[in-house]
């Protein structure tokens, strides 16, 4: 391994600008002429829109226009993946207009847009905008919205149900239970969250009178997919007369895929304009548009034998999707839900059924993990609950019934076929890391401080690296998942990388450069990375599912290897040989048997300066673009184990130590690895103990709307993480990859949650909900059924 | 509309701003100083941190006519040319960022955290660090580069 290379740690280009300042996010980019815009948003959850009257904002100082439902006058914002009910119907797909044409139906909807000089002025005229509503009763529960009688979001979702969908085999799954030994039940709630990247959504749109170009930077983690939805489902502009840049983006975590109203209303009103306009959210904005997370209400059984094998697993789930589809909620969670429910487990026979429910909330969708976090705090809660009911070992049941290594290619009963793990390795790991075994007499020792300390556990597996075109068209997709990279090596040698993926914190300009470099034997200050802007990047899906380096860095190997494979021609040219014979190491050309060899850089000199060149066979030039469509998810895994100390007085808990031990197939740069680690349980502990959306049921009013009613996880809230990676390859693509981004956000909850009640176990308690807040942990101490000895 | 005239980065700057404009604004859209981010509208994040005369100030929570006279440095002016300030080197040797976006802010406070406290402990660091919120990293490599800045800072 060299200093830069493969497996390297290397310190990130992308930082230098980072530190200085010098990033370019998208409310720093300000074009020509430019005007800003704010959006008057509903401040009913539920609503008839009976007039707008905005004459007096029109001829506010400094107002270029202002615009209302009635206005727009193209399509609705699609979503990009269709679920069939079991009945075979198609799921319920309202209309999604960027402006309410008459009702509103969260706090939040957008109700017009103004257009102003500044920004203030917008904002100060919108408030000059009179709407009369008429109030409706509003649903916001998700556990009661599908209930008969409730207020009804759409009037063709009857019940409010989007779609009743199931998975599995659900005769096998009765048999399995009919003779089951026992039967563990468990009722969970997946709370809603609120993603909060740290930089807020802004779109800038902006509209070429000369070439008819449409412009939008915008904060998104895939600009080709927000081209191809905004151009060909919503304002009908072709693809080579639309531009979108996702420059700088300040992390995404899943709400910056999807395609909101403002990219759309930006874009559309410069064309209207011919002015360029800018919007960014303010902090509040964001609370109320940005797609939130989870959200589920599930019941689940677990049938064992008298040994405590699984036997069969059945699952009911209630799914919120909030007021409209956002752009990949429905597959949430379906595919990327229940297909998980075999965890790491053989379970032969499993039943999921997930019902799908409009309120009148922020639209909900894929939120770092994405259902896997969901499927894995089900498993992970049922199997320690059935541990303890089965009186068993919380380590050896899970043990009992992993999927052993040899078992790989697994086919579970839930549609996937995982290729690669060793589950009982990165058990072993995350065992010993934490000293597990010495965990009692920890639990003594802190007992005698008068505090509370528990060990939770949690195996899971997730399945990224998103995703084969033809499985998930099978599915329901509207698009296909692959990856487009293309590599340019320029006269001089040096080469630009071209990725669709997008990096917005992952470090993508640092572990591609290093993926090149290492395999085109050149140095990495002679790779550069490009991203994010439709005019430069041939085509990509984006960055999300864990799928940059294994999907993304798979179509740039492709692409290396047809670079390789005519500089090997060019090469064999210079060196008077034959291609078969002539070899590619190190950055060097070589003939086999010969001392004769060429450099990499001579090669990419002769492509371009073609004097003694093979020109009858071969064109000039050196630059090569791949496609690359996986064959399979990947499927990374692992162990996480968290420790905490919980306060009897305070109710407050403290994670004294967390582990992790992850298998995410090959690493190209630990550091960054091992950060996407820490960020991911970052996210997972704001889960379990902090973070929690909350509406009010009756107004549907957000009452976590902002950073000082939101708990997000700040310094002092978090321990220092132990984490390690043990892999297995994966066995499909070309890089061994399995994806990193999300595994600390879906492994983390359980292992916490199990943790705090394991804790409170001597007390009798059996159950407590995320976030475990010092509150609610305080609550069960005073209801238990045991109290505190005093010491 | 009143003149606003203060000292950034070394260099004077002047400009009119509406009374109701912010600091954080005024240097952003007066000055195209973009480094100084803006994470949110309630004064919890601490993207916007700057110096004014020397102690760490969230520039959100300030009119930029209440900065007038006052000398200002933002996150563009903490590097020497192109060579980083020890803390940025610290943040960049720790990977103590990930997006970046919270990065100027942290830059700032932790410098600022150091100046008072030369050499503070982990748990002074997390607390000092309260009021600057980074959703990426979990923290754990800022923590390191601040102990890390802390320590090339001594020299
Ligand atoms: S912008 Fe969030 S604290 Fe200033
Ligand atoms: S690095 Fe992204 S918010 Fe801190």
């Amino acid at each position: 391994m060299t200093a830069t290379g493969i497996g390297a740690s290397v310190k990130r280009k992308e930082d230098f600008r980072f530190l200085t300042g010098r990033g370019t996010y998208t409310d720093d980019i300000n074009r020509p002429g430019q005007s800003h815009a704010y959006i008057l948003r509903s401040p009913h959850a539920h609503a008839e829109i009976v007039k707008i009257d905005t004459a007096a904002a029109q001829s506010s100082p400094g107002v270029i226009a202002v615009f209302t439902g009635a206005d727009y006058d193209k399509g609705g914002l699609p979503a990009g993946w269709q679920i069939h009910s079991k009945d075979g119907s198609p799921m319920v797909e309202p209309p999604h207009f960027p402006l309410c044409k008459d009702r509103v139906r969260h706090v939040g909807d957008q109700v017009a847009l103004v257009i102003a000089e500044t920004y203030a002025e917008a904002k100060d005229a919108a408030e000059k905008i009179d709407v009369t509503y008429k109030e409706l009763p509003a649903i916001i529960s998700t556990a009661d919205a599908d209930k008969p009688g409730k207020p009804q979001v759409w009037a063709d979702a009857k019940n409010n149900v989007c779609y009743d969908w199931h998975l599995g085999d659900k005769a096998a799954t009765e048999a399995a239970f009919a003779k089951a030994h026992h039967v563990t039940k468990i009722d969970l709630v997946n709370q809603r969250l609120v993603p909060n990247a740290m930089e807020p959504r802004a779109a800038v749109g902006d509209y070429d009178r000369a070439t008819g170009e449409y412009t939008l930077y915008t904060t998104s983690q895939n600009p080709h997919v927000i081209r191809l939805l905004m151009g060909a489902f919503v304002l009908q502009i072709p693809e080579h007369k639309l531009r979108v840049v996702a420059p700088d983006v300040g992390g995404g975590f899943g709400s910056k895929i999807f395609h909101y109203a403002e990219e759309a209303l930006v874009t559309w009103a410069a064309g209207k304009l011919h002015r360029p306009i800018k919007w960014t959210a303010e902090r509040s904005e964001s609370f109320l548009t940005d797609a939130q997370g989870r959200d589920h209400v599930s019941h689940a059984e677990l049938a064992m034998d008298k040994d405590g094998k699984f036997l069969a697993l059945r699952v009911s789930t209630i799914a919120n999707m909030g007021a409209y589809l956002s752009t990949f909620a429905p597959c949430v969670p379906t595919y990327l839900y229940a297909t998980l429910l075999a965890g790491v487990y053989t379970t032969p026979a499993i039943y999921a059924e997930v019902k799908a429910v409009f309120t009148n909330t922020v639209v909900v969708d894929a939120y770092r993990g994405a259902g896997r976090p969901e499927a894995t705090y089900l498993l992970e809660r049922l199997v320690d609950k059935a541990a303890r009911e089965m009186k068993m070992d919380r380590v050896e049941i899970r043990r009992k019934n992993f999927i052993s290594r040899e078992a790989f290619p697994y086919q579970t009963p839930v549609a996937l076929q995982y290729d690669s793990g060793d589950y009982d390795a990165t058990l072993d790991g995350a065992l010993k890391a934490s000293d597990w075994a010495g965990f009692e007499s920890r639990r003594a020792e802190a007992r005698k401080r008068g505090k509370l300390r528990g060990i939770g556990i949690s195996t899971y597996i997730e399945a990224c690296g998103i995703a084969p075109s033809a499985v998930v068209g099978s599915l329901g997709a509207r698009a296909g998942l692959y990856e487009c990279g293309s590599i340019r090596v320029h006269p001089t040698g040096s080469v630009t990388v071209f990725t669709g993926t997008h990096s917005h914190g992952q470090g993508h300009e640092t572990t591609f450069a290093q993926l090149v470099s290492d395999t085109l034997g050149i140095s990495i200050d002679s790779v550069e990375v490009s991203h994010g802007d439709t005019n430069k990047i041939p085509f990509g899906m984006g960055t999300y599912g864990s799928r940059s380096l294994a999907v993304g860095g798979s179509a740039i190997v492709k692409a290396m290897d047809k670079i390789i494979a005519k500089a090997k021609r060019i090469a064999a040219h210079l060196m008077e040989a034959s291609v078969a014979d002539v070899e590619f190491k190190n950055g060097t050309f070589t003939v086999a048997g010969t001392d004769k060899s060429v450099p990499f850089g001579t090669v990419a000199l002769t492509a371009y300066v073609p004097h003694n060149y093979p020109i009858t066979e071969l064109e000039p030039g050196l630059e090569e673009t791949a496609f690359y469509d996986p064959l399979n998810f990947t499927y990374p895994g692992g162990c996480h184990i968290c420790e905490v100390e919980l306060d009897p007085d305070t109710g407050v808990t403290k994670i004294v130590n967390f582990t992790a031990v992850d298998d995410v197939g090959r690493v190209i740069n630990p550091m960054i690895v091992e950060g996407q680690v820490h960020g991911g349980v970052a996210q997972g502990i704001g889960q379990a103990l902090l973070e929690s959306c909350v509406y009010d049921e009756q107004s549907g009013q957000l009452l976590t709307g902002s950073l000082m009613d939101y708990c997000m996880p700040r310094a002092d809230d978090l321990p220092n993480f132990k984490v390690a990676t043990q892999s297995t390859m994966c066995t499909h693509n070309p890089i061994g990859a399995k994806g990193v981004g999300e595994v600390g956000a879906i492994g983390s909850p359980p292992a916490i949650i199990n943790a705090v009640i394991d804790a409170l176990s001597p007390l009798g308690v059996q159950d407590i909900s995320m976030p475990a807040t010092p509150l609610k942990v305080w609550q069960a101490i005073q209801s238990a059924p045991a109290k505190m000895a005093a010491e | 509309m009143p003149t606003v005239e203060m000292t950034v980065n070394g260099k004077r700057a002047s400009a009119q701003v509406e009374g109701r404009t912010l600091l954080v604004q005024f240097l952003r859209e007066k000055l195209g100083l973009t480094g100084t981010h803006i994470g949110c509208d309630t004064s919890q994040c601490g993207a916007c941190v700057v110096h004014v005369d020397g102690r760490a100030v969230k520039s959100c929570t300030l009119l930029a006519v209440q900065a007038n006279g006052a000398s200002v440095t933002t996150i563009e002016g903490v590097a020497n040319g192109e060579t980083l300030h020890p803390m940025q080197e610290a943040f960049r040797d720790n990977h103590g960022l990930q997006c970046g976006f919270c990065t100027p802010g942290m830059v700032m406070t932790a410098i600022d955290l150091v100046t008072n406290n030369a050499s503070p402990s982990e748990e002074e660091i997390r607390h000092g660090l309260e009021g600057n919120i980074c959703r990426c990293t979990g923290y754990h490599n800022i923590v390191k580069a601040v102990k890390a800045g802390a320590a090339a800072m001594k020299g």
